[in-house]
């Protein structure tokens, strides 16, 4: 199962090479644009059109192919159809985060749901491996529903952080090893090995 | 002559603004305020940069939070706001070949502008209040944390701001319809119409086509400045709300916070700042874009028909496209989520694409061009939002948004990528492009410094955001203080390149003091001495 470590290389080398091509083509624009007039390529109408619908779909397209690719997001869309095997609370107040069970034990594969209450100010869940790479995180909002529903596919011990700014006093809000995963064939290797293979 | 009297007086006589109009003035009076108070932001920037590399003793969280909500203010209203305002409304006279409605409106925006984002700093400066631009509720109520006095001075410096901003929408408007003394009665309601791009809509499904009455420039800037009244509404309506409970307060009125939904308050504050991003930044730029190339290549735009029905359809998209900012509030409905902040969003790729090309073949029909500074500082801000506007499609997606949202790369690779290089670089080609025409032919003191500046500002620029977005990626938030040296590497490098931005800027400006001549910059906010409406001197405009 893919995590958001996967996720995010595909995104660092496609967006890498990505932003050679763009400084490439502006580059050799630069370089052409001072050089007298040859052909008008660029502008006949049906390269320009062409153009139009490739923007088009590569934009409708990225969200079909995550849909596809990225585990949590049909989570995401079809969780009321998924009965969750256990449900966290934590309760943000006066800038602390208090858990209805510390740490949170998690099986492997389960589908499990952190649900986050504020009672003063918006606030964020965030889930991070101990090199402080980002498993997932969602803004915890008053008075307003923030439940994430979640599965992890690797053993390890998390921290959670506050993602979102609520004032200088929430600058640091971290729980440490709050969330332990076991039962998988695989560890993360990126978060902390309390949890490990049982 | 020497380095004394250059400075004092400029290069070759710099600026002699006892023959400025009194439009030249007023757009000059909006672009040099705009510029230093770009200045400000970019030191306020260089601060916070060197906090993410290592704790500051002089900077505690308190101070680091208040820099970090005021920053974004001065930058947006105070440098940008002022800088393109003040262009636009010499632009549209200028384009409409008649007088603009109000100078005295014209000057009070710069003067309520300006001074608005004066009082909106001091709250930070003074009394660090730090709830950032976003102003989530209830923080920017929660007294417990800042003081009532900062909120005050917050909220008058916005409404100021915001005044002003509501002149300047309305007098470009109104120069756009109105009928000037002694004309024939000019067409209000089809001014208006082919002005917000309403005409370009319908002819480009029609065989036989409306002739336009409004050029395309000034219809891509009307256009973005429906947006940019709508957003004054929204933030207006928001100061209100924080008025009437920080009064209530100081009055010992007992006022639950729970009366305000959270949510909600989010999706309008969204709805609001977005018309910025979208309104402001995204069709001002293209507007500015097409009215670069016009002016660099002396010719026609290319495909303007579809860049005008563009206008109207950008005009639909910035309208319901905010739900990209909520993809992470598990409250919101994943039919905004996937219409709105999907959906809506990708078809900004397509809208910006559209710009990008038909500026780029603009100017390719025109070759050979010389490489003048205004052309590479045009190239400098396509490729900015060739890099930012991706950026952005790809963190409004449902998968990315989960492990992207509130990290460095949004704030990096996108905003900061999208406002220093795409949108400063496209600013600064308008300010090199117009120096010559606000001025009566006041001469650049130095090309190589010009040079200098362009290449600082573009590495420091797309630098500083790349590494902020590799940082992003690696797990930093964007709104949260590191002081274990978790991401010291990649701040560092950040930090390199911002001081290349610095310096880039330090660079421009002195070229700028040294062009006009402190005498000449003083000079701008004196009274004109000539007295006519027209936006250049008489001779010159023969």
């Amino acid at each position: 199962m893919a995590d958001s470590i996967d996720v995010l290389a595909t995104l660092k080398l496609v967006y890498g090479i990505y932003v050679f091509i763009a400084l490439s083509l502006i580059a050799w624009f630069a370089y052409r644009v001072t050089k007298p007039r040859d052909d008008d390529a660029g502008a006949k109408p049906a390269i320009f059109w062409t153009y139009v619908v490739v923007l088009a779909l590569v934009g409708t397209g990225l969200h079909f192919l995550t849909f596809a690719k990225v585990p949590w997001v049909p989570i995401d869309l079809k969780r009321a159809g998924i009965e969750p095997s256990a449900v966290f609370d934590i309760t943000y107040e006066n800038h602390e985060m208090s858990f209805s069970s510390y740490p949170m034990q998690v099986g492997c594969g389960e589908h499990v749901v952190f649900n986050a209450i504020s009672n003063d100010l918006t606030y964020g869940f965030g889930i991070f491996r101990t090199d402080h790479t980002m498993v997932a995180q969602m803004q915890v909002v008053p008075q307003s529903r923030n439940d994430l529903m979640w599965q992890f596919g690797k053993n390890g011990t998390y921290y959670v952080r506050s993602t979102e700014y609520s004032g200088p006093k929430g600058a640091r809000m971290i729980a440490k090893d709050a969330i332990v995963v076991t039962g998988c064939d695989e560890d993360d290797v990126r978060a902390a090995a309390l949890g490990g293979q049982p | 002559m020497s380095f004394v009297n250059t400075l004092l007086n400029g290069h070759e006589g710099g600026l002699k603004h006892e023959g400025l109009t009194p439009m030249q003035k007023i757009a000059l009076r909006f672009v040099v305020l705009g510029v230093l108070y770009y200045g400000l932001a970019a030191l306020e920037g260089m601060m916070m940069r060197v906090v993410e590399i290592t704790p500051v003793a002089a900077i505690d969280d308190s101070h680091f939070f208040s820099i970090m909500t005021v920053h974004p203010m001065v930058g947006i209203f105070g440098s940008t706001y002022m800088i393109v305002f003040g262009a636009f409304l010499f632009l549209v006279p200028y384009f409409m070949k008649k007088p603009i409605f109000s100078l005295k409106m014209a000057n009070a925006s710069w003067m309520l502008i300006g001074g608005g984002t004066f009082i909106m700093w001091l709250a930070g400066f003074l009394f660090s209040y730090a709830p950032l631009y976003t102003l989530y509720w209830p923080l920017p109520v929660d007294l417990a944390q800042f003081k009532i006095v900062g909120g005050l001075f917050y909220v008058v410096g916005v409404a100021l701001i915001m005044v002003g901003t509501f002149l300047y929408s309305y007098n470009v408007f109104k120069t756009i319809m109105y009928t000037p003394e002694g004309w024939d009665k000019q067409p209000s309601m089809e001014l208006f119409k082919d002005a917000i791009g309403f005409t370009g809509l319908i002819n480009f499904f029609k065989r036989r086509k409306t002739e336009h009455i409004v050029d395309l420039p000034v219809a891509a800037i009307s256009r973005g400045t429906i947006d940019v009244g709508l957003n004054a509404v929204v933030i207006t309506a928001a100061g209100v709300l924080l008025l009437i409970y920080m009064f209530g307060t100081m009055f010992g009125v007992t006022m639950e916070k729970t009366w305000v939904d959270a949510l909600l308050y989010k999706n309008i504050f969204w709805w609001g700042l977005d018309l910025i991003a979208d309104g402001l930044v995204l069709i001002f730029v293209a507007g500015t874009w097409y009215i670069l190339a016009m002016m660099i290549t002396g010719k026609d735009l290319f495909m303007k028909h579809v860049a005008r029905a563009a206008l109207f359809v950008e005009m639909v998209v910035s309208w319901t496209v905010w739900s990209h900012h909520l993809m992470s509030d598990q409250g919101q409905s994943n039919v905004l989520k996937v219409l709105s902040g999907e959906m809506v969003t990708a078809l900004e790729l397509v809208t910006q694409g559209l710009a990008v090309y038909i500026t780029l073949v603009t100017l390719a029909k025109a070759r050979p061009l010389k490489m003048t500074n205004e052309l590479k500082f045009l190239l400098g801000g396509l490729l900015g939002f060739m890099l930012a506007v991706p950026a952005g499609i790809i963190q409004a997606d449902l998968g990315m948004n989960r492990v992207l949202h509130n990290t460095q790369w949004i704030i990096g690779s996108h905003v900061h990528v999208a406002i220093l290089v795409g949108l400063t670089m496209t600013l600064y080609a308008a300010v090199y492009l117009l120096l010559p025409i606000l001025t009566n032919g006041a001469k650049l003191w130095s090309q190589k410094l010009a040079t200098a500046h362009f290449w600082l500002h573009l590495t420091g620029g797309i630098g500083m955001g790349s590494f902020m977005g590799m940082a992003g990626i690696d797990g930093m938030l964007r709104r949260s203080i590191y002081v274990d040296g978790e991401y010291s590497t990649y701040m560092m490098l950040a930090g390199i390149c911002g001081a290349m931005l610095l310096l880039a800027f330090a660079l421009f400006l002195f070229n700028i003091v040294m062009t006009f001549g402190v005498k000449g910059l003083i000079g701008i906010y004196s009274p004109a001495k000539t007295d006519t409406s027209d936006c250049v001197p008489a001779l010159q405009e023969a």
